[in-house]
């Protein structure tokens, strides 16, 4: 029996993990993170400096945040192949990674207050 | 209708949940690497984000196009970026690598295994160097755990001019969450080099062709691509924002 279990593991461990990244969507992948990381230096380097007394100048972390947010997901979802396997393991990553949303709104709120412990 | 409610009993269940197989479809050794990175993502997570809340609450903080405008034993000063640039860029690049060394498991190409992890090492060599060099300017600078560079010299990494006493502590607070937390990410990098060299020289050894599978190469895999995500965090949070 437990050499069948092992069997049916070694299979599972065969199939399914051979699909997916050929070389040339590798090199895809490369070209989609270089190119989002050359749009990140373009806001910083151009953009921003021009924009310094605009309104639209609020906009730019959030701009970082969004392509930072792209970049991790070709990272995990190619490189890291989650994209490729089943739906129960990848929702048992990413569903917890969920609760660190619960964190930042707790802390932004918390800094919130330390703002207003300064001008007490 | 006895015989057919035997049947029914019997019939063996097969959804990938009632047992007898792996539901998540994957290696043991792998599945807990992911759950291993879960429990990292977390910690690092935690780091960051008090940081951000930390920065938040300032009332001024350290220029980043500022303190990091040098590409230290090139450029003194004026290229924002472009050091951190290459560092990035560096470690896209290993990722990379690490994808095509896990490729060539697929095949059982244990000569290209070799090649394209001894090319993701150097790469998280040169990873690291960068890191020791900026560290080093930095330090040079006059920030450390706990040190601010002088009164004087500190002028030069803020935008306006803010009363000393705020640029004081924030310099502080940035120092210290700065040191920490890329030192924290470089270890990780420094122990992905260590794992990494460890299983080219089994793979060298012949321990995954006897075995009949490079499995290892993708566990070991996803360690170093989760070090190439968290510097993505770490690349916009500490330089761009």
């Amino acid at each position: 029996m437990s050499s069948e279990t092992t069997t049916v593991h070694a299979e599972g461990a065969e199939h399914g993990e051979h699909e997916g990244m050929t070389k040339k969507r590798i090199w895809r992948i490369f070209w989609i993170l270089t190119a989002i990381t050359c749009v990140e230096f373009f806001i910083a380097l151009v953009i921003s400096p021009r924009l310094l007394h605009s309104p639209l100048h609020s906009m730019i972390n959030p701009c970082y945040i969004v392509l930072t947010l792209f970049k991790a997901y070709f990272i995990v979802a190619f490189f890291m192949h989650l994209k490729f396997e089943k739906v129960g393991l990848a929702l048992a990553i990413i569903v917890p990674i969920l609760f660190i949303i619960g964190l930042i709104l707790v802390l932004t709120n918390e800094s919130h207050y330390w703002i207003g412990l300064r001008h007490v | 209708m006895s015989t057919a409610v035997t049947q029914h009993v019997d019939e063996v269940k097969s959804t990938p949940w009632s047992g007898g197989r792996s539901p998540f479809n994957v290696e043991y050794g792998k599945m807990m690497m992911w759950f291993f990175l879960l429990s990292d993502a977390f910690t690092f997570s935690s780091l960051l984000i008090s940081y951000g809340a930390l920065r938040f609450s300032a009332p001024t903080w350290p220029a980043p196009s500022l303190v990091f405008q040098s590409f230290p034993g090139l450029i003194e000063s004026g290229a924002p970026l472009v050091f951190v640039g290459l560092m990035t860029f560096i470690l896209i690049m290993s990722s990379v690598t690490m994808v095509l060394a896990v490729e060539a498991g697929h095949r059982n190409s244990k000569k290209e295994v070799v090649t394209w992890m001894l090319f993701t090492i150097l790469g998280g060599l040169m990873f690291l160097s960068c890191q020791a060099l900026e560290w080093n300017h930095l330090h040079g600078e006059g920030f450390w755990w706990g040190h601010i560079p002088t009164a004087e010299k500190m002028q030069e990494f803020f935008k306006t001019g803010v009363p000393y006493a705020q640029q004081a502590m924030t310099s502080h607070q940035f120092a210290n969450l700065f040191f920490t937390i890329t030192g924290f990410h470089g270890f990780h990098v420094f122990s992905g080099v260590v794992i990494n060299t460890i299983i080219t020289i089994n793979v060298l050894l012949g321990t995954y062709q006897k075995r009949g599978s490079y499995l290892m190469i993708e566990k070991v895999g996803l360690y170093w691509h989760f070090v190439d995500l968290v510097w993505v965090f770490v690349f916009t949070f500490f330089y761009l924002v």
